[in-house]
């Protein structure tokens, strides 16, 4: 049993480390109050080799298994998680539907530029109808001829408006439920397809959601990805292969939450002295390191065994629960130890403490976490 | 064109300095590439992505040195030579060491870093060059190229000389030459394919004279704590005469 992380995954995550450190935590202010990432740091970001981390090297980018995924993740939890969002939602979700289900043709033709960053992806599942029941789609797909003409929309699409390839699931034969579900590559210029506006969120500042809408929108046979009728699979694959990242996105955030409460308790005196040395904010801070230790052995395992070719759907799906939970509880104490400040958008607790709210609910809420959990279990042991 | 960048490993410049026994300790430090050889290593990628050249990257140290040279072939640098040396020596050693694994290789410019961050001697690259009998420019901040003539602008005490020299010449980095990339994501991992030869201070045949240091450290010491200053009160006259004597007594500086 090795407990390291290789060479040169740490090599990765330290350069990731310093330039999080020095180009992008400095701008985070900045993109809370614009509500945009700016523009120099998505070109570095790019530059970086971060739009390409799911996409292997053959089309571009930097294969680095999901370790050095979850690696990278980690290092990109800790700053603003808009910004993370944004990557995040490419590199995971977005890309990955094409980069294992997608064709030689459709990889040949979308990876590379997505790899550079020169194109965004989206994935585009949730309908107004089709939340946590997400068989429910009422969008629809119907062939004619070398085209499918989709009609419908979608809401809450993560990174809809800077997107330029969109994962879509439509439903191509509504008397099969689940089996009638396919998906398809959806280019945001194909005729009939359009973005709505921006959805106002609690947090996540400078990643954008947005509804889309398909009217008679043409999608060429050749951007069916995956076989008919397998799109709910696809979906579920996709969102299965996200969760250990986001539980890394999560601890990233958690850790530096932890390390700024622990600055702040040693720094403010109150009754005489430094807040740390009350037993209560010990006990905090010892609940909150407890919590991200837990949560550090299980995304490095979880991922560990999905570069091992294991089969992880129990596992993601506790990973992914275990993250957003222990992030929202760091993120509770972390402002319970700051007190006042602690709810003054001055300071960075403030924003983190929205920003874990949502982590609850997308790629899958804890409760339908739970629900592939018992499911597994079922399967198990019964 | 073919470069060298002479690079060093040094303390990460957050890193407290631990002093055991005059010895400077290295326990839990963390190691970065020397900030100035950063520059060098930055000056060479632009000019291979502009114009082309092969960028070989050279530094002498202790095994963990792989680690700069690392570093420099995930920034873009084509190869890299780690003489390795786990004993302290001098800056005429090492220039020695460096002179003798460059011999055989024609460079039409070497680049090093004005200074290390730890030892700050500025010597090692220029001996080099003596060593080599080929022109150097310390401390640049600008270099540019036509033909077989460069034309470098370099930092003097805030001002600027303006320099043109041949080809083949070394240089030493400045703050301000450039803005050092981050190694990338893909460079990291093209890193590990590029070669990096190893050689060993026999492997050189070296005279013995060549290879001992002609200088040694004999202490360590941090600097004293500061003390409190000394707020002077009085009549004007009164004030320069107790500082007069307090330079002359406590200070002992006149």
């Amino acid at each position: 049993m090795n407990f390291q992380l290789s060479e040169d995954i740490k090599f990765l995550k330290q350069s990731i480390r310093d330039f999080i450190d020095n180009e992008v935590d400095p701008l985070a202010m900045e993109i809370e109050e614009k509500d945009e990432i700016p523009e120099k740091i998505m070109k570095m970001s790019k530059e970086m080799g971060l739009f390409g981390l799911s996409i292997p090297e053959e089309y571009g980018g930097t294969g680095v298994g999901m370790v050095g995924k979850c690696a990278i993740y980690e290092e990109l939890g800790r700053t603003h998680n808009g910004y993370t969002t944004v990557i995040g939602a490419h590199t995971g979700i977005g890309s990955v539907g094409i980069v294992e289900m997608g064709n030689e043709e459709q990889k040949r033709k979308y990876l590379p530029k997505m790899a550079s960053g020169e194109m965004i992806g989206a994935f585009a599942l949730t309908e107004p109808s089709a939340g946590s029941h997400a068989t429910n789609l009422k969008t629809t797909a119907v062939k004619n001829g070398d085209k499918y003409i989709l009609n419908g929309s979608k809401h809450y699409i993560t990174n809809a408006p800077i997107a330029d390839v969109f994962t879509v699931m439509a439903v191509t034969d509504p008397s099969k439920g689940a089996k009638g579900i396919t998906s398809f590559i959806v280019e945001k210029d194909f005729p009939g397809f359009t973005i709505g506006k921006n959805e106002k969120k609690m947090g996540l500042r400078g990643s954008h959601s947005a509804e889309i809408f398909f009217e008679d929108c043409e999608v060429p046979v050749e951007n069916v990805l995956g076989e008919e009728g397998q799109g709910y699979v696809n979906a579920l694959k996709i969102l299965a292969n996200g969760r250990a990242g986001l539980a890394a996105r999560n601890l990233g955030s958690s850790e530096k939450l932890l390390e700024i409460s622990i600055q702040h308790a040693n720094s403010r005196v109150q009754f005489g002295k430094p807040i740390f040395e009350q037993q209560i904010i010990q006990h905090y801070l010892a609940d909150m390191a407890l919590d991200i230790e837990a949560l550090r052995s299980m995304t490095y395992r979880v991922a560990w065994m999905v570069d091992e070719g294991m089969k992880v759907l129990k596992e993601a799906a506790m990973v992914k629960l275990l993250g957003s939970e222990v992030y929202n509880r760091v993120a509770d104490k972390a402002v319970q130890i700051h007190g006042g400040i602690g709810y003054i958008a001055e300071y960075p607790v403030e924003r983190f403490y929205r920003d874990a709210r949502i982590t609850k609910i997308y790629e899958g809420t804890s409760e339908i976490q739970k629900n592939i959990i018992a499911a597994q279990l079922k399967k198990q042991y019964l | 064109m073919n470069i060298l960048v002479l690079i060093k490993q040094t303390f990460d410049t957050e890193e407290k300095i631990v002093i055991n026994n005059g010895v400077i300790s290295e326990d839990n430090v963390e190691f970065i590439l020397n900030p100035y050889d950063e520059y060098a290593v930055e000056e060479a990628i632009k000019i291979k992505e502009e114009s082309g050249a092969e960028v070989t990257v050279l530094t002498v140290g202790p095994e963990r040195s792989e680690k700069v040279l690392r570093t420099a072939l995930a920034m873009g640098a084509d190869k890299a030579v780690l003489i390795e040396l786990e004993e302290e020596a001098d800056e005429y050693k090492i220039a020695k060491l460096i002179t003798a694994a460059v011999k055989g290789h024609e460079y039409d410019l070497i680049l090093g870093g004005n200074m290390s961050v730890d030892s700050g001697s500025s010597q090692v690259a220029v001996r080099v060059a003596e060593e080599l009998v080929i022109p150097h420019v310390s401390s640049i901040t600008k270099l540019s190229f036509d033909g077989n003539k460069a034309t470098v602008e370099r930092d003097v005490e805030g001002d600027v000389e303006v320099v043109e020299v041949n080809l083949p010449f070394l240089a030493t980095a400045q703050q301000g030459l450039n803005e050092p990339r981050y190694p990338s994501l893909p460079g990291i991992m093209k890193a590990k394919k590029k070669p990096l030869e190893r050689y060993q201070v026999e492997d050189f045949e070296l005279a013995e004279d060549d290879t001992t240091a002609r200088t040694s450290v004999r202490d360590q010491f941090l600097p004293s704590k500061k003390q409190n200053g000394k707020v002077l009160e009085g009549e004007m006259q009164q004030q320069v005469q107790e500082l007069i004597s307090l330079l002359r007594t406590e200070a002992k500086v006149i």
